[in-house]
């Protein structure tokens, strides 16, 4: 087993060590407090800076058979400008595609204006991660080769809840080296099939410590995804990560936030638990697709004072 | 980028509708004190008046009585007991039609936060009368003997800290058990039960079964000694419950006695220790620290003691002090001018004992009784922070190195209200337990209530329980 931080863990035993002396997590206790900060009532002018922030950290996702070289250009245009009508609204964090609409992507991007956002491929075997590590390679190299900027591989769940957390950490070091300097690292762990919070706060610091750049809940093919008591967890681990070890990492919530007290709710967690550093698209995305439309519709209402039709809202 | 911060999102007050002056609620009836003497309520969170409200005299007392007297006599023992059941059921559906005035009522004349006034206090005070409607016609059932028989009137005297749900505490078990009730609220915090008498009215509630009289210590001394009253329930102080149990020795009178407490809340090094910290919070913080089963007394292991106290600093950089009616406020106003004093006097005490005093930055409103969250670290057994109810938000740090030290740590107090105990080992949290002497014991949670489960203490902490079956025997004469 290769190490990023030697200093915490240099081999599988070191690693197991490690996971069974991080504190338990009450599922109670974090479920009480996920949903005390859901009663938070954000208003106004702060409402007005979270609609942007979140429009901001959107990772606008199309992740479907169905796809196609025109849905793909569709999506692009929509990160780039989200709202045609109003040249205020920034543009979202990064567009999510499957490997082969990368280069697609890319090259629609750079041609609209939008070379500022990064193609975010899903790779690894996604969405289950069950393939060989040949195959797990190639995958993200070719995403790489298309111009990806932003790798978000699958956690090996099998492996993970078979105890194997060394081969959970070798593929994540592995992958790390494929990504270089060339492209972020997003760790998927499905927490729907984790299940338990402990589980989560385990595959987090597997992942922190082999070197993850980003920490991200679920593919959006399972439910429940990213639920605020799992973010809560994940936003935990990253804190006390940094406490430890001086890294910040970012998270990644996807599945499951649709509206934009979706996504505001996720903003409160962030502060009240990571703390204001994470409120940046650098250390914290939102995994969505239909969020972007309800975030458009509350920045318009809030701009007119009214809710506006659907039609004025462009669905891509 | 500008920071994320939070605009106010204060609830609007247009819901409630504060009269000038409040009479005293006898016999079904809003009238004046005899020689309509009257007292001042202010909202602590500003200092501004809120309202007067009359003071009872003893002649008033004695029509309360009276009227109670005659409405067990003439109505309430006689209705059949499902009948009972139906008007608790229509004052708890009132209590949910109407939460949102009573949250911001009870927000603005006690200080707490509408947070905790809106999904605490409210939610939990309709609850209990829906629980005891459903007992009114089982009490055959209840395991308190085959055919338990109220004891007529009944005198309650209810705290400031918990103003309506300490009222449902004690008028929902009175009525279904078939008693009539005189209840004199405390001097700073009448409205809400004013406001239950009209809940009373609109549920038509036979005159007379519920009698509310406003006053101060001296009402509820008149109120305790009245020959025409078979049972006492009184929650505050344990000064004023030994004095309340002697002034009724030998008369006959029935009792329970709900008081101080100094609840200690162990840390063991195994815990959940993000949710430690949260439940470390709730047990010290909510409600200002104004509660009696508060977890003041943190007993930490030695071993993570550096972990717990910094992440609970970190948490307490959180907490959000200020207008009680913002929907995001966690730490509301001390409840009155006496308490800040009093809350003043004893942190103090914890300075020159030599205790450690910290509090996060934040900042207080110029008007009205405000107190930052704060702990002491280093304390000993001997500290007077360690033995005394603050009862605001301070909180005692203490250590324990074995489970047995901790148990006889937290023993070691006059009181025995609550506890705490944080462990992910099954095993030992029953052991724990078991040697706790305490009436509330909270594993791997704190401040959680429910009208199933019985409340109340051991030792200087009180007599008799609260809630549940356990809560029913304290208004009936058990017949075997």
């Amino acid at each position: 087993m290769q190490t990023k931080s030697p200093e915490l863990v240099h081999d599988e035993t070191s690693l197991k060590k490690f996971l069974l002396k991080l504190s338990p997590v009450d599922q109670v206790g974090v479920d009480a407090r996920a949903a005390m900060l859901g009663t938070r009532s954000i208003k106004t002018s702060s409402k007005n800076l979270a609609i942007d922030l979140a429009i901001k950290m959107v990772d606008l996702t199309t992740l479907e058979g169905a796809d196609t070289p025109g849905k793909v250009r569709a999506l692009c245009n929509k990160a780039v400008r989200p709202d045609p009508s109003d040249p205020t609204v920034p543009h979202v964090g990064a567009v999510c595609v499957y490997n082969d609409m990368v280069s697609i992507a890319r090259t629609h991007l750079d041609s609209i204006g939008g070379k500022d956002v990064p193609v975010a491929a899903v790779s690894t075997a996604f969405p289950s991660g069950r393939a060989s590590q040949a195959v797990k390679i190639q995958d993200t190299q070719d995403a790489l080769d298309a111009g990806a900027g932003e790798i978000d591989m699958v956690i090996d769940r099998g492996a993970f809840l078979a105890g194997k957390y060394g081969k959970i950490y070798d593929d994540i070091v592995l992958i790390k080296s494929l990504c270089g300097e060339k492209a972020h690292l997003k760790v998927i762990f499905e927490t729907g099939e984790l299940v338990t919070y402990d589980n989560v706060r385990k595959a987090s610091y597997i992942a922190m410590l082999a070197g993850a750049d980003f920490i991200k809940t679920s593919t959006g093919k399972v439910v429940p995804a990213a639920t605020p008591s799992v973010v809560l967890v994940m936003l935990e681990a990253v804190r006390d990560f940094h406490a430890l070890t001086g890294r910040k990492i970012g998270v990644k919530p996807a599945g499951g936030i649709r509206t934009t007290k979706d996504a505001i709710k996720q903003l409160v967690l962030v502060k009240e638990t990571a703390g204001e550093d994470w409120l940046d698209p650098s250390l914290f995305r939102i995994g969505a697709s239909a969020l972007l439309n309800d975030l458009i519709m509350q920045r318009m209402k809030m701009r007119d004072g009214r809710y506006s039709s659907m039609n004025n809202v462009t669905l891509d | 980028m500008t920071k994320f911060e939070y605009s106010p999102a204060p609830e609007s007050t247009s819901i409630v509708d504060i009269k000038s002056e409040y009479g005293l609620f006898i016999n079904g009836k809003f009238q004046p004190a005899k020689g309509n003497k009257s007292f001042e309520t202010i909202n602590p969170a500003t200092g501004k008046p809120l309202a007067r409200i009359a003071f009872a005299s003893n002649t008033d007392v004695d029509k309360a009585v009276n009227s109670a007297t005659d409405a067990y006599k003439k109505i309430w023992s006689k209705m059949p007991a499902s009948e009972r059941g139906k008007y608790l059921y229509r004052i708890a559906r009132i209590l949910q039609e109407r939460s949102r005035e009573f949250a911001v009522l009870e927000t603005m004349d006690n200080g707490k936060p509408i947070r905790e006034t809106r999904d605490v206090d409210i939610p939990l005070a309709a609850g209990h009368f829906f629980y005891h409607a459903g007992w009114a016609d089982k009490l055959d059932f209840a395991g308190l003997g085959s055919s338990p028989k109220p004891h007529g009137v009944v005198g309650q005297i209810i705290p400031w800290n918990f103003p309506l749900l300490m009222l449902s505490w004690k008028v929902a078990p009175a009525l279904a058990t078939g008693n009539t009730v005189v209840l004199k609220p405390a001097e700073t915090t009448s409205l809400t039960a004013l406001l239950f008498a009209e809940v009373c009215q609109q549920a038509g509630l036979p005159a007379g079964v519920v009698n509310i009289v406003t006053g101060d210590g001296t009402t509820g001394a008149y109120l305790v000694n009245h020959p025409g009253i078979q049972k006492i329930a009184f929650t505050g102080s344990t000064e004023v419950g030994k004095g309340i149990a002697r002034a009724i020795a030998g008369s006959g009178k029935a009792l329970t006695l709900e008081l101080g407490g100094k609840g200690a809340n162990i840390i063991y090094e195994d815990a959940a220790m993000d949710e430690a910290v949260e439940g470390i919070i709730s047990g010290i913080f909510f409600n200002q620290g104004h509660v009696c089963c508060a977890g003041s007394r943190l007993l930490v292991q030695e071993s993570v003691l550096d972990e717990v106290t910094s992440k609970l600093k970190a948490r307490m950089e959180l907490i959000r002090v200020g207008d009680p009616l913002d929907k995001n406020t966690d730490l509301g106003a001390i409840n009155s001018k006496a308490q800040l004093e009093k809350i003043h006097e004893l942190a103090n005490s914890g300075d020159q004992e030599g205790a450690q005093r910290w509090s996060p930055q934040c900042e207080l409103p110029t008007e009205g009784f405000w107190f930052k969250p704060t702990i002491f670290s280093g304390v000993a057994q001997s500290h007077r922070i360690a033995q005394e109810e603050i009862f605001g938000p301070v909180l005692s740090i203490l250590t324990f190195r074995t489970p047995q030290e901790a148990i006889e740590k937290a023993n070691n107090t006059p009181y025995g209200l609550s506890a705490g105990i944080w462990s992910d080992k099954g095993s030992k949290i029953l052991w724990t337990a078991q040697r706790l002497k305490a009436g509330v014991i909270w594993t791997n949670s704190f401040n959680k209530f429910d009208p199933a489960s019985p409340f109340g203490g051991y030792k200087e902490s009180g007599w008799g329980r609260e809630g549940g079956r356990h809560g029913l025997s304290a208004y009936v004469k058990v017949v075997k």
